[in-house]
């Protein structure tokens, strides 16, 4: 909740007419996404991808400098690059996988976010996420059948038994459109869910915190994430500091819950707090809010042929960068199930699988989100003295640095998932049942090196360890042979997967393994599969 | 004779940290106070080994 931001427009898009607006009868639509940042926009290209056709509504004309999200998880990361623009972003943003801790001047506390190595993705990257935003508007723009409409405000929305009929305000006044599917990825204020009158539910939490990007030129401070408790810049309170590209920082500073907001934004007083903490540096504020955190959610995200992701379903602090990236496995989530839905693969059922499943990840992330910031901002000076103990033992009990919790960082849901098919023998390694499998390099017939993730076809995939067998892949179902299409040169694959010869692995559309064996059986293979689309 | 065991032994330890700061919510300073000394007792007795209680002491001594 930003009590104030001013936001420059840094790209400007054009509002056109849409031949819908001239139509006689009201156009339908298989679906209409209502949003176009970057949840609205992930959607919207990957149902493009699986080839749904999408109408694209954004209230705006432009992507603004308002800072917002910057950290950008692996997973995101590897949507990204499913999508077309992971190595963009990449190569655009910030690569770190460290994270500090201190306490007054002193390091208690350090974590590495990817202790395993030779992934394609890297364990973060911090981005502005106006860059996010326009790589994917960009990407939206190669793609025919995305319309992606600015200036389209939906301010009706009625829900139908097989769909929704929206009222859009545009410049040139009012149109209707039907959907088959409404998708409402219209952020924090959603107009959708206030269009359906539904409301969010959890804590809403007292203390203030300053947030701001400058720019800076300081490329002897490593990359990573610095958090202090107890800075002495910053006396009683905390701090977060995080690089973004272009010389660009993040600083977020703990203000307590009595400060005047309005004060606070005035330079004579952000200034200093500032220039304190960057020790004499020379800098340039480019952007400053205030903000206080939520941390709830919407009931359902299901509402009929309503569904809500992202921010518009859920809210948490920004410590632990839960939003967005939460927000864009919403995205991935609903793609290929609600794709799967229009071309008939899938009954309607299946999308129930999405509210069970992202409300899963929502909940962990709510859950997490609100301890980091219990840890960061106790409520009371008998909650503080506990979190003073538990900072003072830091340095001589392991146990005690395990429990600092300066935000924990996103990472994937494993779900506990009517679509997964259980176990029949144990397996060990890094991937999970339920969880987007992990990455592992891969070398081609031809030489090439690559990695597992890129080389997925977007549907199902089964991957196969090669046991002299030649097995054919169920309808529907792509086949991929470990030892021969792609050979497992480092062993990675061998070791993250437990894999074996003969082990076979069904994964999703979304990357999610959801079922594995010891050995081949069509039969097992096909009925995954299904159960895997909710029948 | 007990070694303190220092090292982290819970499987979650962000909510065995909850549940203490939950225990306290509401409280003010001197009734955590005594809410703490309450606990204190009773894990003291559960870990029933003077040697480890000893070094326990020690340590919370030393922290600070």
């Amino acid at each position: 909740m930003a009590a104030t931001s001013e936001h420059r427009a840094l790209f400007q898009f054009a509002y056109r007419r849409s031949a819908d607006q001239d139509a006689r009868a009201v156009a339908r639509h298989p679906v209409v996404v209502v949003g176009a940042g970057p949840v609205g926009l992930v959607v919207a290209i990957d149902l493009a991808l699986h080839g749904v056709p999408v109408v694209l509504l954004d209230d705006s004309d432009r992507i603004g400098d308002g800072s917002r999200g910057i950290c950008w998880s692996k997973r995101t990361l590897e949507i990204c690059d499913r999508l077309g623009v992971g190595e963009r972003l990449v190569a655009r943003g910030v690569t770190w996988k460290l994270g500090k801790v201190f306490r007054g001047e002193d390091l208690v506390f350090a974590f590495d976010l990817l202790p395993e190595q030779s992934h394609k993705m890297p364990a973060f990257i911090n981005l502005q996420q106006f860059y996010l935003e326009k790589a994917l508007v960009d990407r939206a723009g190669e793609i025919d059948s995305i319309d992606l409409r600015w200036r389209n405000r939906v301010v009706g929305l009625e829900r139908r038994n097989d769909g929704a009929r929206l009222t859009v305000e545009t410049p040139d006044g009012r149109y209707q459109i039907d959907a088959d599917w409404a998708i409402a990825a219209d952020g924090a204020r959603s107009s959708m869910r206030d269009l359906l009158g539904l409301e969010f539910k959890g804590v809403t939490f007292d203390d203030k915190f300053l947030i701001a990007d400058v720019r800076m030129h300081a490329d002897d401070i490593p990359v990573e994430r610095r958090f202090w408790f107890d800075p002495p810049f910053h006396s009683g309170q905390s701090a977060l500091m995080h690089r973004q590209a272009d010389d660009s920082w993040r600083v977020d500073l703990q203000l307590g819950p009595d400060v005047d907001v309005e004060a606070e934004l005035k330079p004579d007083r952000f200034m200093p707090r500032i220039r304190k903490m960057l020790g004499g540096r020379d800098f340039d504020v480019i952007w400053v809010s205030i903000y206080r955190f939520n941390c709830r959610r919407i009931d359902r995200f299901l509402h009929g042929r309503v569904v809500f992701i992202g921010d518009a379903a859920h809210q948490v602090s920004p410590f632990g960068a839960r939003g967005a990236n939460s927000g864009i496995q919403d995205a991935e989530n609903l793609a290929w199930k609600l794709a799967a839905v229009i071309k008939g693969e899938a009954g309607t059922e299946l999308i129930e699988s999405y509210d069970c499943e992202r409300i899963q990840a929502a909940d962990e992330n709510i859950a997490h989100s609100t301890r980091s910031t219990d840890f960061i901002a106790p409520h009371s000076a008998a909650e503080r003295t506990l979190r003073t103990a538990v900072l003072a033992l830091a340095p001589r009990a392991e146990f005690a640095r395990q429990m600092i919790n300066s935000g924990r960082l996103s990472v994937a849901t494993a779900y506990d998932s009517p679509l997964s098919t259980p176990d029949e023998a144990p397996f060990g390694g890094s991937a999970r049942l339920g969880a987007p499998v992990p990455d592992a390099p891969m070398r081609e017939r031809d030489g090439r090196d690559g990695y597992l993730l890129e080389r997925l076809g977007g549907g199902f995939d089964l991957l196969y360890v090669r046991d002299g067998k030649r097995p054919q892949a169920p309808p529907g179902v792509a086949l991929m042979i470990i030892g021969e299409d792609r050979i497992d040169r480092t062993g990675l694959f061998a070791e993250r997967f437990d894999a074996a010869p003969g082990s076979t692995y069904l994964l999703r559309p979304d990357q999610h393994l959801c079922a594995r064996w010891r050995s081949y059986d069509v039969g097992k293979v096909s009925a995954a599969r299904t159960r895997a689309l909710g029948f | 004779m007990g070694k303190l065991v220092t090292t982290s032994q819970f499987a979650n330890p962000d909510a065995a940290f909850v549940a203490l700061v939950e225990a306290r919510r509401g409280l003010s300073e001197a009734a955590a106070a005594a809410l703490d000394a309450r606990l204190v007792l009773i894990l003291a007795n559960h870990i029933g080994d003077q040697e480890v209680l000893q070094q326990a002491i020690a340590l919370a001594k030393d922290a600070k």
